[in-house]
């Protein structure tokens, strides 16, 4: 089974928020980068699907910079056989449907018999690009998938439902699933996995020109403003123990 | 039709309250455009679902019925509605940010060359007629906003954030029930879905405690969480946590709360390393009383907790358990 997994590099969690000149996004000039997290669980299912199933191909696709081959190349390290790179400059400036247009030109040579995305992006966090790229592809597709099993010529998902519910769904190959965190454990790459993937293939390739003019546009960026009122303490930790224990008993009443 | 159209949920006749949100929303749209607002209904059968709605203010209310359409599919319902938007060509669809709009709403856009407009938390409308509405998204998990402008032709659609309309805002009218039946066969539909079901070991209930002490990533690893145990232990409070903690298995999943976890409203919720991402907020935002620590002055945490800490949890919480158990005596 041949299985294609879209990773994302995103900015880090801690990274600092600084708008950038242009007021359309953060500054990048002091971000580091790293796999977006649902889509870490996404090559996680991958690969043990493929180990599972004893043979098959796990190809990583990622669309952006020159940055991204570092996330490309540690999905390598981690066990993926192939690592596609769509070069791709102006991200910022395709909506949703321009990027799923660029992974969807990458991957349909592939052919491949699964398509696993991550069900949202740390940074952007549209949560639509796995779904509209299936729907360019003209495959089905699940979201919020916790758990893959194959099942004859398809697959059986368990796919997360609001409040603690789930459901399980039944449905054909080829197909793409976007993949929730949590579902499994996370790998981390050996040494021998870091040798092993400098000989592996990465191809770059260019991304599909443009053919639309975005249909949204993002024009600016801005911090929050903040709506509540919250009580801030300071002082030594054990200052601000006080203060708090002092609200807890005249205030809230829990104490 | 042009004006605006509100995508209502329902499931076995009964609605997600999130979709009355949705309807607030797009009541104040059509408001602002000096337009109609419509609703519809996607079931088999929800006719006592659509008369409900006949008394809102509201255009029209449509209610599309296939038994096809009995359970939710994206392949059914992607087939009828756009069966049905094509048809009724309405300048705006609002849809609650719910799980299965999430799973269908952004194919639907793209079979109209469009793009979703995903998890709005605000409507900003220029003044006049001209100038579209802006719509408010949040980047980087609530630590940054962004204006989205949509600027093509042809039906924009938007799904809007939990918690952001209020449903009590809905207006009461009348509006007309229309039945629309869209062409399915039963080869269209991809899919098996099976029923929804909860994992059998629920055996804690934290929507009931009166207090919650929560721990998210900040706390590093599986290790330190004894430091948070033993706050919640001199509190007398339940342990809960955000996604991370129980994703990498450093507690059960039944401690999980939020969106896809458990709904609390306790007295007290502390937060302890917990970014406040929307889908964590959407879970705890009815406790009374919130006390965030966090390290990051511009967590979104802060943006609904009642006490504040900007601070290293590791250097608080020990204090904070110590006095506790102090003022307890
Ligand atoms: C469909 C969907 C469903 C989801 N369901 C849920 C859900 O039910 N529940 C849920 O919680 N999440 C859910 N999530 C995930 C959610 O989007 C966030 O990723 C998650 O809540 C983040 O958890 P966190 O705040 O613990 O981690 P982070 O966002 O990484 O935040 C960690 C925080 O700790 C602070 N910190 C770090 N070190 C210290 C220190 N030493 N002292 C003090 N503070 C420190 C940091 O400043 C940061 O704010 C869901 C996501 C999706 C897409
Ligand atoms: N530039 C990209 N390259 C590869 N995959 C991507 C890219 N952007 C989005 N994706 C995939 O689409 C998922 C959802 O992203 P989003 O729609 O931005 O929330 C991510 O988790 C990735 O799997």
């Amino acid at each position: 089974m041949k299985i294609v997994v879209a990773i994302k590099q995103v900015p880090e969690r801690d990274a600092p928020v600084h708008i950038a000149a242009d007021g359309r996004w953060i500054d990048e000039s002091d971000l580091n980068y790293t796999i977006n997290e649902p889509d870490a669980y996404a090559l996680e299912e991958a690969l043990q699907l493929k180990e599972k199933g004893g043979d098959g191909e796990v190809v990583v696709v990622c669309a952006g910079p020159d940055r991204v081959q570092s996330t490309l190349r540690e999905a390598l390290a981690k066990g993926a056989d192939r690592a596609i790179h769509i070069e791709c400059d102006d991200l910022g400036s395709r909506d949703t449907l321009g990027i799923a247009r660029i992974l969807a030109e990458a991957i349909k040579e592939e052919a491949p018999d699964l398509i696993l995305t991550g069900l949202q992006s740390d940074d952007l966090g549209l949560g639509q690009t796995g779904v509209v790229l299936a729907e360019l592809l003209g495959i089905p597709h699940a979201t919020i998938i916790m758990q893959v099993e194959l099942l004859g010529s398809g697959l059986k998902v368990k796919r997360e439902l609001e409040d603690g519910w789930f459901q399980h769904v039944e449905m054909p190959l080829p197909a793409l699933l976007t993949i929730q965190s949590g579902g499994n454990k996370l790998r981390y790459a050996t040494l021998m996995g870091i040798k092993k993937a400098k000989s592996k293939e990465m191809k770059t390739v260019a991304a599909f020109p443009a053919t639309a003019a975005p249909a949204v546009e993002l024009e600016r960026v801005f911090l929050p403003e903040k709506q509540k009122k919250t009580e801030m303490f300071t002082g030594s930790p054990a200052e601000i123990a006080a203060k708090i224990v002092e609200k807890l008993k005249f205030e809230v009443r829990v104490l | 039709m042009s004006g605006v159209l509100v995508m209502m949920e329902q499931r076995n006749g009964a609605w997600n309250r999130m979709s009355f949100e949705a309807l607030a929303a797009g009541q104040q749209l059509a408001e602002h455009l000096g337009t109609e607002c419509s609703a519809v209904v996607v079931g088999r059968n929800s006719g006592s679902l659509s008369q409900e709605l006949a008394s809102k203010k509201l255009k029209k209310v449509y209610a599309i019925d296939h038994e096809l359409l009995a359970s939710y599919t994206a392949d059914g319902y992607l087939a009828a509605l756009e069966q049905f938007v094509k048809q009724e060509a309405p300048d705006y669809v609002l849809f609650p940010h719910t799980y299965r709009v999430r799973d269908f709403a952004p194919a639907l856009a793209t079979r109209f060359s469009q793009v979703l407009i995903s998890d709005v938390i605000t409507i900003r409308y220029g003044s006049g007629s001209t100038g579209s509405p802006m719509f408010v998204r949040q980047l980087l998990q609530g630590k940054l906003n962004a204006d989205y402008r949509h600027t093509s032709q042809g039906p924009c659609f938007v799904s809007v954030q939990a918690g952001t309309f209020r449903s009590d805002a809905v207006q009461e009218g009348t509006a007309s029930v229309e039945t629309f039946t869209p062409q399915l066969l039963p080869d269209q539909i991809r899919s098996k879905p099976g029923e929804p079901f909860r994992e059998s070991s629920q055996s804690v209930d934290l929507s009931s405690a009166p207090l919650i002490v929560s721990v998210g990533r900040g706390i590093g690893e599986q290790d330190s969480l004894s430091l948070v145990e033993e706050l919640a232990q001199a509190l007398g409070a339940e342990l809960a946590a955000s996604r991370p903690i129980c994703d990498n298995g450093w507690l059960p999943m039944e401690r999980q709360v939020g969106s896809s976890g458990q709904t609390v409203s306790p007295k007290l919720y502390v937060a302890v390393g917990i970014s406040g991402a929307i889908q964590h907020l959407v879970g705890m935002k009815g406790s009374k009383a919130v006390l965030a620590i966090n390290k990051d002055e511009n967590a979104p945490i802060f943006e609904i907790a009642d006490y504040g800490v900007v601070g290293d949890l590791f250097e608080i919480v020990p204090e904070l358990t110590k006095a506790v158990l102090a003022a307890k005596g």
